[in-house]
């Protein structure tokens, strides 16, 4: 098991090398959309925003990275072909799931720096925990996106789909992290950011655990 | 004697369209069989049938000699399917799509000499995309013997092939043959796929219409029923 699960990260890690296609434009959607929100607001009320403006691009990025992670399996039936050959689903949903948190731990870490910097936000909290917001939101988003990318990704309307479903779902998690992210910026006076990071970190777990139950079902089907 | 591939009652069905409407066939273990039929007459979906990928609606299945879908991850490692669509990343290389499937099935592979064996040493390190469609037929079946198959399932293995890569195609079927392997093998060409298998079947509206010697396969031109 572990080893599939290593070779299915290793295939999606050399199918990026290979062609960065997805990488590069979730890079640049959220970078857009940072730059956006940046330049059309201003004032006093730009530090604030800082935070939701970061999770804001990664999540409407993410739809992006994790709709292509599943086109490269459909465009000459490699999904089924991993079916058939076989990969155990839970290997599958764990390969997928952690190569797409790869993918999204990237796109944060380049655009968190001008984040920052733009916003002029600079991280006044606990350093470590900033960075474990950026990782458990990350993963937060990517383990029911790789469920709700598979099952979406053979419909014909596969990118407009994938966010109906996912957005709603994440939301609870995005806001724990947009809301424990923006303490951090703040100084946490109130130590406030631990209780958002249980929030992040318990709807991550949940995901993580759970999302291979019923994957069989969505790529046999 | 032993069942290789066995079909009874198999039935499948798109919507309200029955692609295979009650198929009984038996095709002995170590045995090849060759499948005709029109566009549409449901030869790919039997295939698919019988490598897992579609459950039937109806009917049965059975691989050597148990039914699949009661151990499916045992029954899918002994098959495979050979198909149109060739399973690879196209912006991988062919040593690289090799190394990809050799790795997530935990086999060792000797990347150099399975491309080979199907003639495309030459052109290993470069992406898939740039390949023509026999050349990725080619890969698809260098893939495809990685799992050394007990049941291999052929959807139209000469199609897009040149003729040395008939001959090669041909030469893979017969090792797999010696090596005692179950082989169903769809097909608009019976009299080039004819010559490697032991019996033959023409499926015409999701039945089977006709069973017998290959050499005695009616043309497609001419229905039979």
């Amino acid at each position: 098991m572990l080893n599939q699960i290593g070779a299915v990260i290793a295939k999606d890690l050399l199918v990026e090398w290979r062609s960065p296609v997805r990488t590069t434009a979730v890079l640049f959607f959220a970078l857009a959309i940072v730059l956006l929100v940046a330049f059309s607001s201003g004032g006093g009320a730009l530090k604030r925003q800082a935070a939701s403006t970061l999770w804001m691009g990664l999540l409407l990025a993410s739809t992006r990275s994790l709709d292509r992670s599943f086109q490269v399996e459909l465009e000459q039936g490699a999904l089924e072909g991993m079916v058939l050959w076989p990969v155990h689903p839970v290997a599958l949903f764990y390969g997928k799931a952690i190569a797409n948190t790869l993918v999204l731990w990237l796109v944060s870490l380049a655009i968190t720096p001008f984040v920052i910097a733009i916003f002029d936000a600079p991280v006044k909290g606990n350093l470590p925990m900033f960075i474990g917001f950026l990782a458990v939101g990350c993963a937060a988003i990517a383990a029911p996106g790789t469920t709700f990318a598979a099952i979406t990704s053979r419909a014909r309307a596969a990118s407009a789909l994938l966010p109906v479903l996912l957005f709603p779902l994440v939301m609870p998690a995005m806001v724990a992290s947009a809301r424990g992210i923006g303490v951090l910026i703040e100084g946490d006076i109130m130590n406030q950011a631990p209780t958002w990071f249980g929030v992040v970190v318990a709807f991550a777990a949940v995901h993580w655990l759970f999302g291979p139950l019923f994957f069989r079902a969505v790529v046999e089907e | 004697m032993d069942e290789g591939i066995a079909a009874a009652g198999l039935c499948r069905r798109f919507g309200r369209r029955w692609a295979l409407a009650g198929v009984d066939l038996v095709v002995p273990r170590g045995s090849s069989v060759m499948i005709t039929g029109r566009n549409g007459s449901g030869k790919t979906t039997m295939l698919r049938c019988f490598a897992t990928a579609l459950p039937p609606h109806m009917g049965g299945v059975r691989l050597l000699g148990q039914d699949p879908w009661l151990d499916i991850d045992n029954a899918r490692r002994k098959v495979v399917l050979l198909s149109h669509a060739t399973r690879m990343y196209e912006d991988l290389t062919a040593s690289d799509n090799l190394l990809v499937w050799a790795r997530l099935g935990g086999m060792d592979v000797d990347v150099v000499a399975a491309l080979r064996d199907v003639g495309l040493e030459a052109a290993r390190t470069e992406p898939v995309r740039s390949y023509s469609a026999g050349m990725r037929r080619r890969v698809a079946l260098a893939i495809a013997l990685l799992k050394k198959p007990d049941v291999m399932l052929l959807d139209e293995p000469f199609a897009a092939l040149d003729p040395g890569g008939r001959a090669m195609m041909g030469r893979v079927i017969s090792t797999l043959r010696a090596r005692g392997a179950t082989l169903a093998i769809a097909t608009h060409l019976p009299q080039v796929a004819g010559q490697y298998c032991d019996m033959a079947a023409h499926l015409a509206d999701g039945k089977i219409a006709w069973t017998g010697a290959p050499a005695d396969a009616p043309a497609e031109a001419e229905e039979v029923w």
